[in-house]
């Protein structure tokens, strides 16, 4: 197994004649180009959240923005008709305040096998980053997410975005990541183009994304 | 790479394909409405220019030093907790997949699509020692259900309309649901139900990767329909095969990456479900991950000052749906899993140009240049198909159009043997068709015919009309 490390970076060096020491690569590197615009949008002069909202709307996902003390009112309409929603440790208590009590809440705890997922009919989180430009939520299943089979078995998601969550573009929502966690981009529900190179929403994932900016 | 057992060179392909209505039908519908979509996606960006250019200076500085990061990457991902194989060709990654498969005991495994699997012929390895595949991404599983080939990298079954897939579907799917119709919403359910009990199951998953980030060691695989995430998420074991050039120097690269591939593939802002992770983490997806990096033919065309270009590429298939080739012989007849314009660049480079699929692939082109008009990363695929023409000519001594250019050669030199040559080309009106065309000549000739028209010759050449008219006898 080493031979074939060995080899292939024996080859590369061949290939690419002299290697340079880490520090020349890291030095051209940080020298590279970069003429591109790192945010499409202005924050202090668009309103980057009503942006988010439009652009994921595009994709089909319900989107609405409410006053943040609102929120909890949201959610319960959100999942009213769910006859079981999973909710992952640390969602701030108050969001789930107005809920139905016929609304059956599940916890994590112990870890739910994916069958038991399945039966479950939403997930309720929060989130980590939105991005304005294309309309996309990022998760890094971290307090309040849940690991990442909770918001991808069952067939709803509600997530609720604050409007201080909500960055430009994408350099800047990359930028307030932690790259050692995992991480999951959504911009809309399940979808595919196999056929005929058209948009069809509802395959494997949640073919219901419902988003509820919150402030 | 395998080359499909018996593939012949391109223009016999393509000329069976081009006679196929309803493929060139279903191509042209599938390629023109993506054509619209992406300019409007490109357009949106005032700055796409600079993104590409962006682009192109990270991979060309990666590539210069392939080295230092991939070996930076084999840290990273060990860091975090899992394991890197390196794999010198096809054979060898499918040997270390299925001994990863079978130390996990498992004896099927579900997978997400992937070019580097496609090349390395991993499914029929993997079935040779009992293990099971599954393909869960919707055109792989139309291409798997009809024992068929992929013919586009992004939509491999793009060569099948709605009608096509209906019929499989309820021919092939035996939990289709009664009264499936070719609508593609419902087919879309059908594949969610017919796949479900497979992902909630499944112990082992294999997938590619667009991206890995050396220094954080992370891989990102870019998708839509969720099945990437249930094959990413739901296994115990995860086993990525990755081409050496998918590596990326930095996380920040991903601001550029990001912002040009989900455009330029699917001609959207973003693609419904990206999924980022570095290692493992524990109480959370797969505990055992493997990444197996693989060379196979990759550091040839390192080696290649001109074709290096080609390993810029990020598979977003925009040449394919720009190229008016591809429009018209369809995916299959470029006998490989890459298709298309960058297929026919990167073929020839990755299993080199031996066979006659691979020898005909550099002029499986009009050169019109489209295709590097919309490369995200400004691969100039025209300057790497005239090179490997020239490769191709060399390397083949008897190469017919060197025949017809040697002769005209001889010919040429002597004025006797013009007036001659030019006689007996008259005769060539009779093989001419009402079109004033010659399209097919007798052997050897039809090296010449066989992918151009030739003009009809005069009745009469100028230099024996000169000597009727106004030569020496009057």
């Amino acid at each position: 197994m080493s031979g074939a490390r060995e080899e292939i970076l024996a080859r590369i060096r061949l290939a690419t004649g002299e290697v340079a020491a880490p520090e020349e690569t890291d030095a051209a590197y940080a020298a590279l180009p970069r003429p591109y615009r790192r945010a499409h949008h202005d924050p202090s002069a668009a309103d980057i959240v009503a942006l988010f909202a439009e652009r994921a709307a595009d994709y089909r996902a319900v989107v609405e923005r409410v006053p943040e003390d609102e929120v909890p009112g949201a959610v319960a309409a959100a999942v009213d008709s769910l006859p079981s929603v999973v909710v992952p440790d640390g969602l701030p208590g108050g969001w789930l305040a107005g809920l139905q009590p016929d609304v059956r809440l599940v916890r994590d705890e112990p870890p739910l096998s994916a069958a038991e997922l399945d039966r479950i009919a939403g997930v309720v989180t929060g989130c980590a980053v939105a991005i304005a430009e294309t309309g996309t939520i990022i998760l890094d299943h971290g307090p309040g997410q849940g690991r990442r089979a909770l918001t991808l078995v069952p067939d709803f998601h509600l997530v609720v975005v604050r409007a201080g969550q909500v960055a430009a573009d994408i350099a800047d929502a990359l930028a307030r990541l932690d790259p050692a966690r995992p991480h999951t981009l959504i911009s809309g529900p399940s979808a595919t183009s196999d056929i005929e190179l058209i948009r069809v929403e509802g395959v494997h994932g949640p073919r219901n994304l419902h988003i509820l900016i919150g402030g | 790479m395998p080359t499909y057992l018996g593939m012949p060179a391109f223009p016999d392909a393509a000329k069976r394909a081009v006679a196929d209505s309803q493929l060139r039908r279903n191509l042209t519908h599938a390629t023109t409405a993506i054509r619209t979509k992406r300019a409007k996606a490109v357009a949106e960006l005032d700055d796409w220019e600079q993104l590409r250019q962006a682009a192109k200076a990270i991979k060309d500085h990666t590539l210069a030093n392939l080295g230092t990061y991939l070996i930076r990457l084999e840290e990273n991902v060990t860091r975090a907790g899992g394991h890197v194989h390196w794999a010198r060709d096809a054979a060898e990654a499918n040997a270390i997949v299925a001994n990863l498969v079978r130390q996990a005991g498992a004896d099927k495994a579900v997978k997400v699509k992937s070019m580097a699997t496609q090349e390395t012929g991993l499914n029929e390895a993997l079935e040779a020692q009992g293990t099971t595949v599954i393909e869960t991404d919707l055109a792989e599983l139309i291409v798997q259900l009809g024992d068929d080939r992929p013919s586009h990298i992004l939509v491999p079954a793009i060569h099948r309309n709605r009608a096509e897939i209906g019929e499989l579907f309820r021919r092939t799917m035996d939990d289709a649901p009664p009264g499936l119709t070719d609508d593609p919403p419902q087919l879309a359910a059908a594949a969610r139900a017919h796949l479900r009990h497979e992902f909630l199951t499944a112990r082992v998953g294999i997938s590619g990767a667009n991206f890995a980030v050396a220094d954080t060691g992370s891989l990102v695989v870019v998708e839509s329909e969720g099945n990437g995430r249930m094959c990413l998420t739901l296994p115990d074991t995860l086993i990525s095969v990755v081409g050496i050039e998918k590596v990326l120097p930095s996380w920040r690269d991903l601001e550029v990456f990001l912002a040009l591939l989900p455009r330029s593939s699917t001609a959207e802002r973003m693609n419904p479900y990206t999924t980022i992770w570095s290692g493992v983490t524990p109480g959370d997806g797969p505990q055992d991950f493997h990444l197996v990096l693989l060379d196979n033919g990759r550091t040839d065309t390192l080696a290649d000052r001109t074709g290096r270009q080609a390993l810029r590429c990020i598979r977003c298939s925009a040449c394919l749906n720009v190229c008016p080739v591809y429009e018209r012989a369809g995916g299959h007849a470029y006998g490989s899993p890459y298709p298309g314009p960058i297929g026919a660049i990167l073929s020839p480079q990755l299993r080199g140009v031996d066979s006659p699929i691979d020898a005909s692939l550099p002029f499986a082109s009009s050169l019109c240049g489209a295709c590097y008009e919309v490369c995200p990363v400004a691969i100039n695929i025209p300057e790497v198909l005239v090179e490997q023409r020239a490769r191709v000519v060399e390397s083949q001594k008897h190469y017919p159009e060197r025949i017809v250019f040697s002769a005209s050669g001889y010919v040429l030199r002597s004025p006797r043997r013009l007036a001659a040559a030019q006689r007996v080309a008259s005769l060539g009106r009779l093989v001419a068709g009402r079109s004033g065309r010659i399209r097919r000549l007798p052997p050897p000739l039809s090296a010449w015919t066989d992918t151009r028209d030739a003009p009809v010759p005069p009745p009469e050449s100028f230099r024996a009309w000169w000597a009727r008219n106004r030569g020496a006898g009057r």
